[in-house]
């Protein structure tokens, strides 16, 4: 059967495949078969081996973004410009394959002690990253559909992965089928965009949005469903009724992995779809990522007020920073907006995604003793655990964006991207947004409160034993926070918008 | 053991600060990416300021030797406090609006901490209100500092720039860029209507925490009217400051009626506070040089009177277990030093010439008898009729409190008689035996403000020489 489809197929032949270039996708592929083969022939005590391994696999992968981005140079595209290796990309994997080594590194006690499926959790772990890097490569609709399905479907079962418990299962479930449906709906939106360019190059699709110089009504639909698509995935308010469910119910490290790495993940392809394919369409885009980021931000703060557990009200507190990181993207339109806002979202990604982990590895390292989520159970932490205390003091206040953590160049960026553009849409959005960081501020402060000042809850004030890991992690995620703040130059200098829209020799 | 290595190191710090002296200048490259750099300086208008924090911080670390609040832990205290200290200098010195911003907002977890875990018993209410106002405030301040990097053409954060090319700026969009930083710094000077969580930090507070909150923090809102405010944006400034005035001289009887309302002696003078930075603020909306000066020099003195008054305050309150003034009698006959020193600081709040306070009040009162060209000499003059109305308040407030918590015999409960017992709780055995007057570490923290204050008002062109010529050179713009 092959040859005879070769045979119709003459003039058929290989890509040239720039192996260096894919270095970190094929280490990843390769580590996911080892781990489940691994897997399959150690004993079950020596299972602790699967998270040694995927932790060394996603460094190995990390290995050839680093000698990708140390050689620099040229902009290497593959696959006739659908697959492309630019430094924007280079920095998303990075912050991928950290975020995810991270996440393993939460994982590894939570996950022995559990009595869960080791293999397969590293297995789905890995496969997830895999389509989280392949994303910051895709410039073309199908490989950003399949990157997006890549890291979701894994995803769906980690959430689920707690599976004699009924939040947890109701989690996978309920993520599992709106997921499915903003694919759809999504996919519906990329299936227009072809009909109407005739390409599924992101290149070529940017001037054939507007042949004629307006956007008529299917391209105004098509540009709405594909933007939708992804804000399910981001949870931006109104989607996002997903994300608190999910985010108790799922294991507190897929929570993390979820609302860190998977959420970047859609915003990365928001960035490219924005940039790429619709720089012609800002009168469709703008108006609807600038409704939904002031959605996000007010809506997400405003029930993160109102939380009592720890792990619901970091779900509303991402959605609320989902907001934040749509903010630059509402403006990107406007004029020399777009290398700023561009500028912004890369590094408040980054920033966020340190800050976020660090509080989800505190929020594990807690939960080992006090077996709760609620807020009510940090009364006086400092007390008794005070290294876990000031930690999560500063991720909170990096959160709350507090210089000179973190958090506050994150958010200047966005801003200063908001009042770059120097319309109206800007002004409005930077001073809404300043009244929500304010509101944000609140409910961080009402942690720091608990660890701070109030008593400990019925007394025990066993100190708490975090293990190697957790360390590990809390170290990585706390030294990025405190370093960004105080030398935000480090990352602030990537994401040139020359290199993501110059690939294509425009 | 910590205290004292941290105090060393404090103190060697303090020391090599005071050397450089000089129009010290640096200008580091930091963040490229906004063109932003680590500019740092000083001059006429933030040396004083920048050295009173550096002597207040010293001095509430000497006083914290043996006055650890509970729930004790002063390692973690200290670091605090030094966190404090990095940002209020750090404040006085920047020259790069984000580096001032930054600067601004380091000040703010500490002190949220410091009231929050060693504060009264309302402390978590009056410590988040604190947090939230002053971020709100900065929030916008923030917005604005970005709008003013874009209308100057996104060339630099640099203040010496900036004061170059605001000019440019078309007088709408200036007003409104004014507004978000006059909601900035005027939240945490703070002015009339922004002032309500003064009054519960300072009481919850505690007593160091007052009074690095008193002396250093208020400052900060004021010094950034001076330093960026109004020399980037004259035109706004003019069209701002008699609002600004009116609000002054509304906070400065808004503030002393507060007084006379009180019950806490601490409360009272976190009211006195409101008024003082009344007539500070009246003194800078003159936008002359007199008033300027004037409230530079208010600012100081402001600084050094009420830090006393709430140390006082705070060793008061060790002493006996409360603030009410009803319950407090005759501290001259128990502790006659701290009762003069009381006094003292009471005369020198209330604007005795000779002392420091007088030389903040009276210029600020007499520079809005002529304000700037560009205002209207009509609305200042009945200002100032009515704050020199305020300082007759301030004297009737002072002298009530004086009265009533000093002279007279000292009240039954604590005057340590067999009668003890009869108050009931068992508590109020001790009390008496905590009544000593001032111990040697006191007068190591005291007498420098004490002999600053006596210094200041007696030959106060001392700092008005510091000050003068930057101040001249800031309010040439209006007096063309």
């Amino acid at each position: 059967v092959i040859a005879s489809l070769l045979a119709a197929a003459p003039d058929f032949t290989a890509p040239t495949i720039d192996y260096h270039a894919l270095a970190p996708e094929i280490i990843l592929a390769a580590g996911i078969c080892m781990v489940l083969l691994v897997d399959l022939f150690v004993e079950e005590r020596q299972r602790w081996i699967t998270s040694t391994l995927t932790g060394m696999v996603l460094l190995a992968a990390f290995v050839p973004v680093v000698t990708l981005s140390v050689i620099g140079g040229d902009v290497r595209s593959l696959f006739d410009g659908r697959y492309v290796i630019d430094e924007f990309a280079l920095v998303v994997k990075a912050l991928f394959l950290l975020a995810g080594y991270v996440v393993v590194l939460l994982s590894s006690n939570e996950v022995e002690e559990g009595h869960y499926h080791q293999g397969e959790y590293y297995v789905l772990l890995l496969t997830s990253i895999t389509g989280m890097v392949m994303m910051g490569s895709a410039r073309d609709m199908v490989s950003i559909f399949v990157a997006l399905e890549f890291l979701s479907i894994p995803a769906y079962m980690l959430a689920a992965w707690r599976k004699r418990d009924r939040k947890s299962n109701e989690a996978g479930v309920k993520y599992y089928l709106l997921g499915v449906f903003a694919s759809a709906v999504m996919l519906y939106g990329m299936s227009l965009l072809y009909g109407v360019t005739g390409t599924t190059l992101l290149a070529d699709i940017g001037p054939a949005v507007t042949l004629d110089g307006n956007i008529g009504g299917v391209e105004v639909v098509a540009v709405a469903f594909v933007l939708i698509g992804f804000a399910f995935k981001v949870s931006a308010v109104p989607f996002h009724q997903w994300a608190p469910d999910v985010y108790e119910g799922a294991p507190t490290p897929i929570t993390a992995f979820l609302s860190v790495a998977s959420k970047a993940a859609g915003f990365v392809a928001l960035v490219t779809l924005v940039y790429l394919a619709f720089p012609n369409a800002s009168d469709v885009y703008q108006p609807l990522l600038w409704v939904l980021a002031v959605l996000s931000m007010t809506v997400g703060n405003l029930l993160a007020l109102r939380q009592t557990n720890i792990v619901r009200m970091l779900a509303y507190s991402s959605i609320s920073q989902g907001g934040f990181i749509l903010m630059p993207l509402a403006v990107a339109g406007a004029g020399s907006t777009a290398e700023t806002s561009l500028k912004a979202v890369v590094v408040y990604l980054v920033i966020y995604a340190a800050t976020n982990l660090g509080a989800f590895a505190v929020v594990i390292a807690v939960a080992r003793k006090t077996r709760s989520g609620e807020i009510s159970s940090y009364g006086g932490l400092f007390s008794y655990a005070p290294a876990l205390g000031v930690l999560m003091t500063v991720f909170m206040a990096s959160l709350a964006g507090i210089p000179p953590l973190g958090g506050w160049y994150a958010k200047f960026g966005a801003f200063k991207a908001a009042l770059d553009a120097g319309n109206g849409w800007g002004y409005s959005i930077a001073i809404i947004g300043a009244v929500n960081a304010v509101i944000a501020a609140a409910y961080y402060i009402t942690v720091m409160r608990e660890i701070w000042m109030k008593p400990v809850p019925d007394g025990d004030v066993t100190p708490i034993r975090t293990p190697m890991s957790l360390q590990t992690a809390l170290v990585i995620t706390c030294g990025v926070t405190v370093v960004l703040g105080v030398l935000p130059d480090l990352v602030a200098r990537y994401g040139d918008l020359a290199d993501l829209t110059g690939a294509f020799g425009r | 053991v910590a205290t004292l290595g941290v105090g060393i190191y404090t103190l060697t710090q303090f020391d090599y600060d005071q050397s450089e002296k000089l129009q010290f200048f640096a200008d580091t490259k930091w963040i490229t990416v906004i063109k932003s750099g680590y500019t740092i300086g000083l001059d006429g208008i933030s040396l004083p300021l920048y050295f009173l924090s550096m002597v207040i911080t010293v001095l509430v670390m000497i006083y914290s030797w043996d006055h650890v609040p509970s729930p004790g832990n002063p390692k973690a205290f200290l670091i605090l406090m030094l966190v404090l200290q990095t940002g209020m200098a750090g404040t006085f010195i920047a020259q790069d609006l984000i580096l001032f911003f930054v600067f601004f907002e380091v000040v703010l977890l500490p002190m949220y901490f410091m009231i929050g875990v060693w504060g009264g018993e309302n402390r978590q209410y009056a410590s988040l209100k604190f947090f939230l106002y002053t971020m709100f405030g900065s929030a916008l301040m923030l917005v604005s500092f970005l709008a003013l990097f874009y209308k100057t053409g996104a060339e630099s954060f640099s203040i010496p720039y900036l004061i170059e090319h605001g000019i440019d700026i078309s007088k709408n969009v200036a007003i409104w860029i004014f507004a978000g930083m006059f909601v900035g710094f005027a939240v945490k000077v703070p002015m009339f209507p922004f002032h309500t969580w003064l009054p519960d930090a300072h009481t919850q507070a505690p007593t160091q925490g007052s009074v690095i909150l008193a002396a250093i923090l208020l400052k900060l809102g004021t010094y950034g009217f001076v330093r960026i405010a109004i020399p980037i944006l004259p035109q706004a400034a003019v069209k701002w400051a008699p609002v600004i005035g009116v609000l002054a001289v509304i906070g400065i009887i808004y503030g002393a009626l507060g007084c006379l309302a009180q019950t806490d002696m601490k409360r009272l003078i976190a009211f006195s506070s409101v008024a003082h930075m009344g007539f500070v603020m009246l003194g800078i909306s003159t936008l002359t040089s007199m008033g300027i000066n004037a409230a530079l020099f208010g600012m100081v003195a402001h600084g050094l009177i009420t830090g006393m008054l709430f140390f006082l305050a705070g060793s008061v309150k060790e002493r006996y277990h409360t603030l009410e003034i009803k319950r407090l009698s005759g501290l001259l006959q128990q502790m006659p030093k701290l009762g003069w020193i009381m006094g003292f600081c009471a005369m020198a709040s209330l604007g005795l010439p000779g002392l420091a306070g007088f030389w903040g009040e009276f210029p600020a009162i007499l520079s809005a008898y002529s304000p700037a060209p560009q205002l209207s000499t009509g609305l200042f003059r009945t200002l100032m009729v009515i704050a020199a109305l305020g300082t007759v308040l301030a004297a009737a407030y002072l002298l009530w409190l004086y009265q009533r918590t000093a002279f007279g015999n000292p009240t039954a409960e604590f005057s340590g008689g067999g009668h003890a017992h009869s108050v009931g709780a068992a508590g109020h055995d001790d009390h008496h035996s905590d009544i000593h007057d001032v111990t040697r570490l006191e007068w190591m923290a005291w007498a420098p403000l004490l002999a600053a204050i006596v210094v200041f008002g007696v030959f106060p062109q001392l700092m008005f020489k510091v000050m003068d010529p930057a101040v001249t050179e800031l309010v040439k713009v209006f007096n063309p």
